[in-house]
């Protein structure tokens, strides 16, 4: 049975589209078929940060709109074939989405995917209103930092009240993925630990993903970190959540890198 | 930072935790958050549990709120024992 989930956050630059990359690619690298969806109409990224920018011929909004059938607009992975991205359009709006439309092509989606997964917009407005509309479960994306666990905040009483699941008054999952975390600051008492933002949005935790260079590097040559660099770190941390998604019970550890003590010794840290 | 902290001058970790539990309680009872409804909806599936055997993903809790009245309407189904009665245990 196909699950379509929605990764969305509140607040912009937490790590929605860097997460939906990584996480299609996860579960596309384990056998299933996984299609990622961006609703973000006017400032497409997801397909920058696929390395699909210039494959991109129709978008969503085009099919939407009848322009173009599903199978014109659906871009295949170069690097793994069961991942498939549709793109958002650049030139057009939010307004160019309509209630109808998404959930025609969503449905069209689900009889072709084992995954389809939504990159919402930020915001708390249309956009990523439509990007949940159809959701199944989501994925809650958030820094520790207060700005953003206020938003992921807003954004889950939305979840609540504004999807077709919470109006038939079925259970909305919603699942915690945590990014930028800085385990050390974290230690030192300089940021927010996982248990507070648990503790204060009480949903369960599907991942935490450490701050890391492996994740720029990927998205500056377009590829999904869990493709671009399997064996790092946030890789490892973003196909683990992959395999909580799917089901099985792993254990939630906090991900760091593992110095060598030439690595204490000389190793650096921004910031 | 430990001399900081002899110093005293706190962490702000736990001034940031603090703050938001304040403001987020403050938010969620402004939008009347149906967080009630996911609240009400585990607390009405425990009681229920206990005497009888429900599959949780055929429950649907719904509140509607009108300017007068607001409804909760709690939608569920009961497996049906063996013996075809509902088995209440003490």
């Amino acid at each position: 049975m196909s699950q379509v989930v929605v990764v969305t956050s509140g607040k912009g630059g937490v790590g929605k589209t860097t997460s939906t990359a990584a996480i299609g690619a996860a579960l596309a690298q384990s056998g299933q078929n996984v299609v990622v969806v961006d609703f973000d109409v006017g400032l497409r990224n997801l397909d920058l940060i696929l390395g699909a920018e210039r494959r991109v011929v129709y978008d969503l909004v085009n099919v939407i709109q009848g322009h173009a059938n599903l199978s014109q607009a659906l871009i295949r992975d170069k690097r793994c074939e069961t991942l498939y991205l549709l793109p958002a359009s650049q030139t057009r709006d939010k307004d160019a989405l309509t209630e109808e439309g998404v959930e025609r092509v969503i449905a069209e989606l689900r009889t072709r995917f084992d995954w389809v997964i939504c990159d919402s917009p930020a915001g708390i407005e249309r956009g990523a209103q439509l990007a949940m509309r159809h959701a199944d479960l989501a994925i809650i994306v958030t820094n520790p930092e207060v700005s953003s666990v206020r938003d992921s905040d807003r954004i889950i009483g939305l979840l609540d009240s504004k999807t077709v699941k919470a109006e038939r008054g079925e259970w909305m999952e919603k699942l915690l993925l945590l990014t930028r975390y800085d385990h050390a600051r974290a230690q030192r008492g300089d940021m927010l630990k996982t248990e507070d933002v648990l503790e204060i949005l009480s949903i369960p935790l599907l991942g935490i993903i450490p701050e890391s260079q492996d994740v720029l590097r990927a998205s500056n040559v377009g590829a999904p970190v869990t493709l671009n660099n399997p064996t790092s770190v946030p890789a490892k941390a973003y196909m683990d959540a992959a395999r909580r998604l799917r089901g099985e019970a792993l254990d939630v550890t906090i991900p760091r890198d593992k110095k060598g003590i030439m690595g204490m010794l000389f190793g650096r840290k921004a910031a | 930072m430990k001399l900081l902290k002899f110093l005293g001058v706190r962490d702000s970790a736990p001034v940031a935790r603090e703050r938001l539990q304040i403001l987020l309680a403050h938010e969620r009872s402004l939008v009347g958050r149906s967080d009630l409804v996911a609240i009400l909806r585990e607390e009405i599936l425990q009681v229920i549990a206990k005497h009888c055997a429900i599959d949780r993903d055929k429950v649907r809790v719904k509140m509607a709120k009108g300017d007068t009245l607001s409804t909760l309407e709690v939608d569920l189904e009961i497996r049906a024992p063996a013996s075809g009665t509902i088995a209440l245990a003490s």
